[in-house]
C-alpha cells in the first residue's frame, strides 16, 4: 500500500520554517494566557464549585476552582484548623459556625459597602448572628434552606408530615431513616418537646427529654446516611421519611420527577444558612470578593437557587426578582414568590423557623456522644 | 557443593544491604505509624486541633463508654459471621476447582476470581443498591413467583453481601491453592480403604489442607473486621461497626486520639486473632 500525498501537503522549508515561526512567536501568549489562571481553594460543601455554579465566573475571570469538601460545621472546622495557615482563600460556612470561624482567627474582616445588605430579603440576614464582631463584618449570607419533615408522597399524607410525630407512624418502620448529622435531628427532636426558640439552649431536664423522645424514635429507623445515602434512601424508597433533612434533598429529588417533599411541620423547622468568608492569610482577597459579589448578583443567587446538588432560597429581593422572571416553576416549588403560604420569608417572619445553632448549654461533645450511643442502641 | 553452618554469626554486609529496604519499609511505613497512633491517643484536642500531650483522657472516654463496646463486640461478632459464610460458600466451589477441575479449568477459574480485585470494591459495593432494594433485581424476581418484596440493604444481610463482595474471591482462591496441594494419593487411598466422600472431606483434606484454609479464615476475618463500606453503604451504619465509630469520632468534634484508642483495640485484636491463627495452622498433630 502507498501513501499518495498531494502537492500541495507538501512540507517544503518554506512553509517549515513559517509555521513553526509562528508557533514560536505565539508561544509567549499562550503560556502567558495559561499563566494567568489563577487557582481559587475553596473550602465549601458538595456542589458550590461544580460547572453549574462557577464555569462562567472561571471563564470570565481566568480562575480555576479548587474544592476541598465537607459534610458539617465541625467538619468544616476541622479541615481549616488541621491546614497550614493560607491553604484556602474562600470559605463558604455553616452560619452558625462562622463565630468559631472568626473567634479562631481564620477569617478576614471584609467591607460591607462591598455587598448588598440594602437588598436583603430579610432584616436578619444582614445583621445574622456571629456574622458581625464588634462592628465589623466577617461574613454574608449567601442562601439559606429549611428543614423539616421530608417524605415520600406515596407513603405520607403532607398532613401526617406537618407534625414530627409523623415519624412514628407504624407503617413507617424500618423506613425513617437519618441525615448522620446530630445537629438537625436533635434539633427537630427538640422542636418536637415545644422547645421553640429556645430549641438549642436546653437545660439538662430538657436535653434529658431531648434524648429520650429521639431514643424513642430508634425503632423507626432504618438507617444512617451521608448526603450521597440520603439521596438515594429516598430515590429508590428504601427510606420514605427522612429526619434532619428538607428541600436541599427532595427538591432536588422533586425536579427529577421523584414523589417526595418537604414540609415545615407545627412544632417549627430550623433553617440552614450558608455564608461566605475570606479566608485570613489568603493573597487573593480581591478574586474572593469578586466571586462573593457575583454569588450576591441577581444571577449568582439564581444560579444558587438552581444549584444543580442541591437548592437553596434566594436572600436578596434582586435575586428573588430575576428567579420570578426566568425560573418561575422552581420559585413556585420553593415558594419563592411573594404571598405563597410557604415562602421562606413569610415562615421566618411567623416565628416558625430557627435559625440552626450549637448546643448552647451543652458541649457539642456532649450531643455527639449521645448521637453514638443512638446509633447504637 | 557444601554449605558449612559454623556456629558463630558475623555481619554480613551483603545480606544486609538486600534486608535493608524491607526493614526501612517496614519502619516507615508499619512501625513508624503505629507509634504515632499510640502517641496521638495521648493527645488532646482543643479548638477542633491536636495538642501533644500525654493524658489518659481518651482511653478513659472511650472504655467507659456502652456504645463503644457494643460496637466492639458487634464488630467481632459479624467479622466473624462473615467469615463462617464465606468459608461455607467458597468451601465447594474451592473443593471442585482443586479435586474435580482440569489444571487449565482451575487456572482459568483463579484468573477470573482476581478479575474482580480491578474494579473498585466502593463500585461493586453500589452495584448492590440496582440488585437488593425493594424494588431490585432480587425482589422483582421473588415477586414472579407471589414472594416479598424484603428489605435486605440496610440490614445486617446487606452488610453481610458487602463482606462477601470484599471476601470471598480472595477466600476461594486461598481455599483451592489450599486444597490442590493435598496429596491426591492420600484422597484415593481414603477411598480405597472404605472412607466416605463427606468423611474424606473431614479426615482427610480438611486436616491436609488446613494451614491453607486457616490462613483464608484469617484473612477473611481481618478485611471484614477494618471494612467501612458495607457495613455504611448497605448496611445504613445500623450497627455500627468499629470503622464506623472512628469515622464519627473523627467526623464530629475532629476526635482524632479517640478514634486512635479504636484503631488500637482494633489492631490488638487482629494481631490476636491473626496470631491465634498462625499457632492453630502450624500446630503439629499430638501423636496418640
Amino acid at each position: 500500500m502507498t501513501t499518495k500525498f498531494s502537492k500541495s501537503s507538501n512540507l517544503t522549508r518554506r512553509s517549515l520554517l513559517r509555521v513553526g515561526g509562528g508557533v514560536l512567536l505565539s508561544t509567549p501568549f499562550v503560556s502567558r494566557a495559561w499563566a494567568q489562571t489563577t487557582e481559587l481553594n475553596v473550602l465549601a460543601w458538595y456542589g458550590h464549585a461544580e460547572p453549574d455554579m462557577v464555569a462562567e465566573f472561571e471563564a470570565t475571570n481566568n480562575v480555576k476552582f479548587v474544592p476541598k469538601y465537607y459534610a458539617g460545621g465541625d467538619n468544616m472546622l476541622a479541615l481549616i484548623a488541621q491546614s497550614p495557615p493560607g491553604t484556602y482563600d474562600l470559605i463558604l460556612s455553616d452560619g452558625e459556625f462562622v463565630q468559631q470561624l472568626n473567634a479562631a482567627g481564620y477569617i478576614q474582616e471584609m467591607e460591607a459597602a462591598d455587598y448588598p445588605f440594602d437588598d436583603m430579603l430579610h432584616p436578619d440576614f444582614a445583621d445574622f448572628p456571629g456574622h458581625w464582631a464588634d462592628g465589623k463584618l466577617y461574613s454574608v449570607i449567601m442562601r439559606g434552606g429549611h428543614l423539616g419533615v421530608s417524605f415520600n408522597r406515596n407513603a405520607m399524607t403532607e398532613e401526617e408530615a406537618s407534625s414530627y410525630e409523623g415519624f412514628w407512624k407504624p407503617e413507617l418502620k424500618g423506613k425513617v431513616g437519618h441525615f448522620d448529622w446530630h445537629l438537625p435531628t436533635l434539633g427537630q427532636m427538640s422542636l418536637k418537646n415545644g422547645n421553640g426558640a429556645g430549641l438549642f439552649d436546653l437545660s439538662d431536664d430538657q436535653w434529658q427529654a431531648v434524648q429520650d423522645t429521639t431514643m424513642s424514635l430508634r425503632s423507626q429507623v432504618g438507617g444512617f446516611f451521608d448526603y450521597g445515602g440520603t439521596f438515594n434512601g429516598l430515590k429508590n424508597g428504601e427510606m420514605q421519611a427522612m429526619v434532619g433533612i428538607g428541600d436541599w434533598i427532595t427538591g432536588a429529588l422533586e425536579r427529577d420527577g421523584a414523589p417526595v417533599g418537604s414540609v415545615i411541620p407545627r412544632e417549627g423547622g430550623i433553617q440552614w444558612t450558608e455564608s461566605y468568608s475570606i479566608g485570613v492569610e489568603t493573597e487573593k482577597a480581591d478574586l474572593c470578593k469578586k466571586y462573593i459579589q457575583y454569588t450576591m448578583s441577581p444571577a449568582g443567587q439564581v444560579k444558587s437557587a438552581q444549584m444543580l446538588a442541591y437548592p437553596g432560597f434566594c436572600v436578596t429581593k434582586a435575586g428573588r426578582a430575576l428567579l420570578n422572571e426566568v425560573d418561575m416553576v422552581e420559585a413556585q416549588r420553593t415558594g419563592q414568590v411573594d404571598g405563597m403560604a410557604n415562602d421562606p420569608i413569610t415562615l421566618i417572619n411567623e416565628g416558625r423557623i430557627h435559625y440552626r445553632d450549637v448546643p448552647k448549654q451543652q458541649s457539642l461533645e456532649d450531643w455527639n456522644d449521645f448521637w453514638s450511643e443512638y446509633k447504637n442502641a | 557443593m557444601t554449605t558449612k553452618i559454623t556456629g558463630k554469626k558475623h555481619f554480613d554486609l551483603y545480606a544486609m544491604t538486600w534486608r535493608l529496604p524491607i526493614i526501612i519499609w517496614q519502619g516507615m511505613f508499619f512501625v513508624g505509624p503505629i507509634i504515632f497512633m499510640i502517641a496521638m491517643s495521648f493527645f488532646l484536642v482543643q479548638n477542633y486541633r491536636m495538642t501533644e500531650a500525654f493524658e489518659f483522657v481518651n482511653w478513659e472516654k472511650m472504655f467507659s463508654r456502652g456504645y463503644f463496646w457494643d460496637s466492639y463486640w458487634h464488630t467481632v461478632w459479624i467479622a466473624s459471621l462473615s467469615t463462617i459464610c464465606a468459608m461455607c460458600l467458597a468451601f465447594p466451589a474451592a473443593y471442585a476447582l482443586a479435586f474435580r477441575a482440569s489444571e487449565n479449568t482451575r487456572r482459568m477459574a483463579i484468573f477470573l476470581l482476581i478479575i474482580p480485585f480491578f474494579s473498585s470494591y466502593l463500585v461493586r459495593t453500589f452495584s448492590w443498591f440496582v440488585i437488593l432494594a425493594e424494588s431490585g433485581v432480587v425482589n422483582a424476581a421473588l415477586g414472579w413467583i407471589g414472594l416479598g418484596p424484603f428489605t435486605m440493604l440496610n440490614t445486617t444481610f446487606g452488610t453481610l453481601v458487602g463482606y462477601m463482595t470484599l471476601t470471598l474471591p480472595l477466600v476461594v482462591i486461598l481455599q483451592t491453592l489450599a486444597m490442590a496441594s493435598v496429596d491426591k494419593t492420600l484422597v484415593e487411598a481414603a477411598h480405597n480403604l472404605g472412607c466416605k466422600p463427606f468423611e474424606t472431606i473431614w479426615r482427610v483434606i480438611i486436616p491436609l489442607a488446613k494451614t491453607g484454609l486457616i490462613i483464608a479464615a484469617v484473612f477473611c476475618f481481618i478485611l471484614s473486621f477494618g471494612d467501612f463500606v458495607a457495613p455504611f453503604y448497605l448496611g445504613g451504619s445500623q450497627d455500627p461497626t468499629l470503622p464506623i465509630l472512628i469515622i464519627d469520632t473523627t467526623k464530629s468534634g475532629q476526635q482524632w486520639p479517640r478514634a486512635a484508642v479504636v484503631a488500637i483495640m482494633m489492631m490488638v485484636t487482629l494481631f490476636a486473632v491473626a496470631f491465634t491463627g498462625i499457632a492453630l495452622a502450624y500446630r503439629k498433630r499430638s501423636s496418640s
